[in-house]
């Protein structure tokens, strides 16, 4: 038998790149911790470098790219319609406003317009897609902060939508569902009626949602007052969704730059000008209310008609060239597609926007002289999803 | 006592009261949920019922008038359009001559005429489909032009090894056929 190395012997003690360009800082007494990536509370392959002084975060520096997949690169090697797959897959939770983002660049791009069945089922897919991704992010937040019972309460809720939108898109997550000029399937009664009972059951359950988590003392004690984050700090990192919202400023893209056919429904924009991890909690108790709300409007008015445009994109089909940006509101911010064509099949160049990335940027900032319990509570209020925030 | 710590004393009397009831609350909403009937299912023994709406690994639609032969063309248009090069389809070469057919040929070479070669059937001659590669986004199922593409409905298909996951459709059809679980047109198979 031979004798084995050592287990440790090659490994280098001295920490990676990121923990020993990490410098100590001047007191001896602090410690430096790695939070993540395999971390509970981070939802994924997010890894945030601690400096920490007995329970307090002295500095904090998130590390990202464990989870790069090449998404804007990938981009210049398909063809645009070989690249929607891609879409579902850049932020898993709300992956349809991430397939809007892609075929509205696309359209703009190449001066397609949309038939207006196909811009209904698209706000009410889209809709739906929004609750459901909150409704994780509300069930995992809790889970984060101790609470087990109300993740099964949204996963059920969560199912509903799941099954609704199984119908049309023929998955449960990774959508790959709208195309450019339309969608790829119609929706049929069925399917309208599940969503409008939906609505009415999911009504009822956000009283629950209340009574159970919004109003609890230990919930309430925990949030309030931690980690607010001013409107200034917001426009210098470039936050935007609930984050921003919940910090007083009504920026919604559905407002602000009116796309497809929001202009037509009755809505609210929540806001809280608390800045805290609660008023960001609230903002997006408050928005589950107002999807429901343009759910009801978009299926009591959806016109009958064509759900592709004639002409729409095939197989062998090549963009004019030029550049287009395209905007949806996503449920964690403001997404943003650029693509530059230069008159081939494939992209140039495609620029993703990911809301999630500006919005964990102003961690770093807003970790100084917290504890380590209030990270994971500020982390979870940002709502991260890292292979949105990687790409 | 002054009036100051009398004020301090019934907030936290008033405070801990609001904690306790809210405590109560939870619970209720907790204890209703204990005596309702249960809302998940059991895999193995029991399924959900909306399998047929889920759209599972790709499937060739066979012809109406022989349910083991493909409506394919062999064009390869989904391998062109497909993401991630999930097909491998080559198609039929054309029937081997027979003797008295070169001898045809032979005599209309001598006499001056063109000849004609016999046409490939189109038909495709091996139709492979690697499921470990597909994202299931259905760019083939639009761009085949023959209509020779759904989803099935099965979602149990995993597999110990790569290898297993790449299907060969042609022999997926015929075998379907045989056992005459074949619905025409844009109807899926489940299992």
């Amino acid at each position: 038998m031979t004798e084995t190395a050592p287990f440790f012997s090659d490994a280098d003690l001295a920490g990676d790149f990121y923990t020993r360009r990490f410098q100590p800082g001047p007191s001896e007494n602090t410690l430096i911790l790695n939070m993540g990536p395999q971390h509970p509370s981070t939802h994924g392959v997010l890894r945030i470098v601690l400096e920490v002084d007995g329970e307090y975060i002295v500095r904090a520096e998130p590390v990202l790219g464990y989870l790069h997949r090449m998404h804007e690169r990938m981009a210049e090697e398909k063809t645009y319609l070989q690249y929607l797959p891609n879409m579902g897959r850049v932020d898993y939770l709300h992956a349809l406003a991430w397939n809007w983002a892609f075929v509205g660049a696309v359209e703009r791009l190449a001066g397609i317009e949309v038939p207006e069945r196909a811009e209904y089922i698209r706000v009410i897919t889209t809709e739906l897609n929004r609750v459901a991704s909150h409704l994780v992010w509300w069930g995992a937040y809790l889970l984060d902060l101790g609470a087990f019972t109300p993740i099964l309460y949204a996963f059920e809720d969560r199912e509903w939508i799941l099954d609704l939108l199984q119908t049309p898109t023929g998955a449960r997550l990774t959508y790959s569902y709208f195309r450019p000029g339309g969608v790829a399937a119609d929706i049929d009664k069925e399917f309208l009626k599940g969503a409008k009972d939906f609505a009415v059951h999911m009504r009822d359950r956000l009283k629950m949602y209340k009574d159970l988590v919004t109003d609890n003392i230990i919930f309430r004690k925990r949030l309030e007052g931690i980690g607010p984050i001013s409107l200034d700090m917001c426009r210098r990192y470039g936050a935007t969704g609930p984050v921003v919202r919940g910090s007083g400023l009504a920026y919604d893209v559905r407002r602000a730059e009116p796309y497809s056919v929001y202009d037509r429904f009755e809505f609210e924009i929540p806001t809280t000008g608390s800045g805290d991890a609660m008023g960001r909690y609230r903002v997006r108790m408050e928005e589950l209310e107002q999807s429901l709300r343009i759910i009801e409007q978009a299926v009591d008015s959806i016109p009958e008609g064509e759900i592709r445009v004639k002409g729409a994109p095939k197989v062998k089909w090549k963009a004019p060239a030029g550049e287009a940006y395209f905007a949806v509101e996503g449920g964690r911010g403001k997404i943003g597609v650029h693509l530059v064509s230069d008159g081939s099949n494939r992209p140039y160049r495609c620029k993703l926007r990911a809301p999630g990335f500006s919005n964990m940027s102003l961690f770093g900032e807003i970790a100084r002289g917290i504890l380590l319990a209030d990270a994971v509570a500020i982390l979870g209020s940002l709502d991260l999803v890292i292979p949105e925030m990687d790409r | 006592m002054d009036l100051g710590e009398l004020d301090a004393r019934k907030g936290f009397f008033k405070e801990t009261l609001a904690g306790l009831w809210s405590l109560v609350v939870g619970l209720k909403v907790t204890g209703k949920y204990f005596f309702r009937p249960q809302i998940t299912v059991h895999y193995p023994r029991r399924t959900v019922d909306n399998i047929p709406s889920f759209r599972g690994p790709i499937e060739l639609i066979s012809r109406e008038e022989d349910p083991a032969k493909p409506k394919c063309g062999a064009c390869s248009m989904c391998v062109s359009a497909c993401p991630s090069g999930c097909f491998t389809v080559t198609k039929k070469r054309p029937p081997a001559p027979t003797p008295e057919e070169i001898a045809e040929q032979k005599e209309k070479e001598a006499r001056g005429e063109k000849v004609k070669k016999k046409a490939a059937p189109k038909e495709p001659e091996r139709f492979l489909y690697d499921y470990s590669l597909c994202s299931l986004c259905g760019t083939c199922v639009e761009a085949c032009p023959s209509g020779a593409l759904r989803f099935s409905a099965s979602p149990y298909r995993a597999a110990f090894d790569r290898k297993e996951l790449v299907f060969d459709l042609l022999a997926d059809l015929a075998e379907r056929a045989r056992e005459d679980r074949n619905p025409p047109g844009t109807g899926k198979t489940t299992e």
